[in-house]
């Protein structure tokens, strides 16, 4: 029998019926097709990025594998469950953290949110407590606990929803923009902690963020949806060849020079120059040792820096030419 | 002025906007106008005469209540929640900075407000009350206009109560429990239950001199014409006179509040 | 053949399992709302006081009512005290366990209702456990003393048959208002807007099921008793208790349908709610 994989979805899709009013009682009727036909396998332990623009049908995904909306057609299955039929069995064994809203009870402490989550979840008192603590370590609730959560900032709500997604030890976790709004420490911490999750437990990760360095440190597979399809799915570092993007080498040179000329066959092109410093654009492909080099021996060079490509720019090419299709 | 014209039109568009909400309460005004209804009958029909009304004029006082309750707001369901909200969240001292008035300010959108519910929400219940019952609705149309100065006045009267309730919120941690005081008191001795001139000896004097009284009791016997002449212009002083003394206590309370945001920042 | 039957009573388990597993869920959300009031005694004494006075002076409005006259409808004051306690305290009691349901359009709303779609208990359950407000109980004490003074002044032949009446008329009755919060709920998957509309057959029914039948339009009792049977809440019941006549010349023993009425009416709320989250999960929000 073959191994199944923990998440398994075949031409999933969601259609929604959207009516606006045109006039006083006049309304039109439009199919909106939030998911369109997305297939694919997610085995056990991976951590996966899933980004696209707003409206792509990131959520509407997420909320389809977490058993929120039952999907339109196609077949979705995790850990072998349908989440559509048997929400309440699937419950046990996964975790959400919503970045917009929070999975706890806004006007009692902390605590109490996790005191009725053990209960609620069944979840044995050793075990409860072994991970409560272990999440107050690392997420460093200690001094939050008895605060009650309309009081907390959003990265300390944060870290407190995302405790509370892991005290019954789910298998899997969906976060959905889980580090919006976080300040920068509190974003390495939150990245850290789910690197550690998912070396340590093998817990499957999916993550939805508009913020790519998220993925970038967390995530060696990534998918891209657009207008609910799917138009990448692989390794990071494929999608820049998709992409066809650039890295920059900023070169520091000893005085003002006019711009680099490396000749017809080199890939370098300068972009910008800014006094004795030069910005060259070459393929994300490539190495950048043979560039540093010629650079070296032919010019007078000081200092240098390699520039790792906008993601940002990457994907919005991404979606400009899928669009073009 | 101008400005505070343009709050009171957004007061009452905002408000026009919540069609569904409007015919749900237009649906629930109506079923609570002919529960009400049937009870006045019946309490009609042991005593004619009972507080001056015969029994159309009792009728007819039902569906008053009814229309003036969303009006002037005595169930709540006006500005004073989201003003509460302002001053916990500490949202209200970027209102105090502001080159209007706070008071004014308020009071202008919630007069917009009213008047979307009086013609929202109390003319179809008042209709379909007519239709049912026989209704004493006055002949002369000066009886109409005298009316609406009336609620008028009752509106500004709520509005001061409320007013003053809801900064109650600068100094009290729960706000809940003074506004459901507040409610109370406008249910009752506004006369929504039962018209105050059936409340009996000590109790109907001090019920009818109370402020609420603005609210239902006083524009009521304007419309069913138990004022005329001089003793009209005595109702409008009666409600004229709380809406003065109660929006200065307005006014006081806003100076003291203010001065406290200022001082300690929010 | 076999098959099919253990089919059939694995689904029967596993719905009442869904029972059990709701309610132990909304026991459990309950307990944390009950510690926290507890936590703050002094306000919650104050929200119950509130509530009892609030809800009171729907009782004083009928006092002062008697006080011009002897008989409404043909019911002395006592009768009328019987009539407004029973309804009074199951309106309260089905106020104080579900009230919490017609806070569903907010949630819909504002997109919170997939947070709780995402935990391994029934969604009804975590709904009507939502802020439970122990303050409630002001309406039920109020309730309970009127009905007491009713009972106290009132000279009814007891019968053990009219002794047990009591009870199940309250507990039918609140299981009927429940009912209605309920369906009220599933409404509102459909028109978060128009929860007011709710209000007319909770707040609406409990006035006026406060006076006696005799003052309503046929028309009007007739729909309560066949169309929302808020009839046998305390109205059929307590006529029984007092040996007046019933409404629209209904049969004696009518009085004795209210559990089964209220057992119907659950049936068509939990299908109502089944219907109304199976298409919240269909369109989302």
């Amino acid at each position: 029998m073959d191994e199944m994989d923990f998440i398994e979805l075949d031409g999933v899709e969601k259609v929604f019926d959207v009516r606006r009013k045109t006039g006083f009682m006049r309304r039109e009727r439009r199919e909106v097709r939030a998911v369109d036909g997305i297939s694919f396998r997610v085995p056990r332990g991976e951590m996966v990025g899933y980004i696209g623009p707003n409206g792509a049908g990131k959520s509407t995904t997420i909320k389809m594998l977490t058993g929120i909306l039952t999907p339109s057609g196609g077949r979705l299955r995790v850990a072998g469950i349908d989440p559509a039929r048997e929400r309440t069995k699937l419950a046990h064994r996964i975790g959400v953290v919503f970045g917009q809203r929070t999975t706890l009870w806004w006007d009692l402490p902390l605590r109490d949110s996790y005191r009725l989550m053990h209960r609620m979840y069944r979840i044995p008192d050793a075990r409860f407590r072994e991970n409560l603590d272990r999440c107050v370590e690392l997420l460093d609730l200690g001094a939050l606990l008895e605060v009650p959560v309309r009081q907390l900032s959003l990265g300390q709500r944060m870290r407190g929803d995302i405790a509370a997604a892991l005290l019954h030890d789910p298998e899997v976790l969906y976060l959905d923009e889980p580090t919006i709004g976080l300040d920068v420490i509190s974003k390495a911490k939150v990245r850290g902690f789910l690197r550690d999750l998912n070396a340590e437990r093998s817990t499957t990760v999916l993550l939805t963020t508009h913020d790519l360095t998220d993925i970038e440190q967390l995530c060696k597979r990534v998918m891209v949806i657009d207008h609910g399809r799917l138009v990448y799915d692989g390794a990071l570092a494929g999608l820049h060849e998709v992409g066809r993007s650039e890295r920059t080498l900023v070169v520091d040179l000893e005085r003002e020079m006019p711009p680099i000329e490396l000749g017809p066959e080199a890939s370098a092109r300068v972009v910008k120059v800014e006094g004795p410093r030069q910005w060259l654009a070459f393929p994300a492909a490539g190495s950048a040792a043979p560039l540093v080099a010629r650079i070296a021996a032919e010019y007078p060079l000081v200092d240098l820096s390699v520039r790792e490509p906008d993601i940002e720019s990457v994907i919005a090419k991404m979606y400009v030419s899928d669009s073009g299709l | 002025m101008r400005l505070y014209a343009v709050v009171a039109a957004g007061g009452f568009r905002r408000h026009a906007t919540y069609r569904v909400a409007t015919l749900a309460g237009v649906f629930t005004n109506t079923v609570f106008g002919f529960i009400m209804a049937y009870t006045y009958i019946a309490l009609w029909d042991e005593r004619p005469h009972l507080g001056g009304y015969d029994m159309s004029q009792a009728l007819t006082y039902v569906w008053l209540g009814q229309a003036l309750l969303m009006t002037c707001a005595m169930m709540g369901g006006g500005f004073e929640d989201e003003l509460m909200e302002r001053i916990r969240t500490g949202d209200i001292a970027v209102d105090l900075y502001r080159p209007a008035d706070l008071q004014l300010w308020w009071m202008a959108g919630d007069l917009g407000r009213a008047a979307f519910h009086l013609l929202g929400r109390g003319i179809v219940p008042m209709v379909l009350g007519a239709m049912a019952f026989d209704l004493a609705l006055p002949g002369s149309p000066w009886t109409w206009l005298a009316f609406l100065v009336s609620v008028a006045l009752g509106v500004v009267v709520s509005f001061a109560v409320r007013f003053l309730v809801a900064l109650s919120a600068f100094w009290l941690m729960d706000g809940a429990g003074a506004m459901q005081i507040a409610w109370l008191a406008g249910l009752f001795f506004s006369g929504m239950l039962l018209p105050l001139n059936l409340f009996p000896g000590v109790l109907g004097d001090v019920a009818r001199a109370l402020p609420w009284s603005s609210l239902l009791q006083v524009p009521a016997d304007v419309f069913l014409g138990t004022y005329a002449g001089w003793d009209l212009a005595g109702a409008y002083a009666f409600q004229a006179g709380w809406a003065v003394v109660l929006l200065l206590a307005g006014r006081l309370l806003q100076s003291v509040a203010t001065r406290r945001v200022v001082v300690q920042g929010g | 053949m076999e098959g099919a039957v253990a089919a059939e009573s694995g689904i029967v388990f596993a719905e009442r399992s869904r029972v059990v597993e709701g309610v132990r869920a909304y026991g459990l959300i309950v307990a944390m709302w009950l510690r926290s009031t507890m936590a703050y005694r002094a306000s919650f004494v104050m929200t119950a006081v509130g509530n009892f006075v609030a809800t009171g002076f729907d009782f004083v409005t009928i006092m002062l009512m008697f006080t011009h006259v002897d008989v409404l409808g043909g019911f002395t004051l006592p009768e009328i005290a019987l009539l407004y306690g029973a309804s009074a305290t199951a309106f309260g009691l089905a106020d104080l366990v579900l009230g919490s349901m017609d806070r569903l359009g907010r949630r819909v709303r504002d997109g919170t209702l997939d947070t709780l779609l995402v935990r391994p208990v029934p969604v009804l359950a975590q709904v009507a456990a939502d802020r439970f407000a122990l303050r409630r109980l002001g309406r039920i004490t109020q309730g309970l003393l009127v009905l007491g003074y009713a009972l106290l002044v009132l000279d009814i032949e007891w019968t053990p048959l009219k002794v047990a009446m009591l009870p199940m008329m309250v507990l039918s009755g609140a299981a009927v208002f429940g009912a209605v919060f309920v369906v009220g709920a599933a409404f509102q998957f459909f028109a978060q807007d128009a929860s007011e509309v709710q209000n007319a057959f909770t707040y609406g029914g409990t006035t006026l099921l406060q006076y006696p039948p005799s003052v309503f339009a046929k028309d009007l009792v007739r729909g309560v008793t066949f169309v929302v049977p808020l009839a046998f809440v305390s109205w059929l019941p307590a006529l029984y208790v007092l040996g007046r006549d019933y409404p629209l010349d209904l049969p004696r023993w009518v009085a004795f349908l209210p559990p089964l009425v209220a057992v119907g009416c659950w049936v068509l709320a939990g299908l109502a709610w089944r219907v109304g989250l199976r298409s919240y999960r269909s369109t989302g929000s």
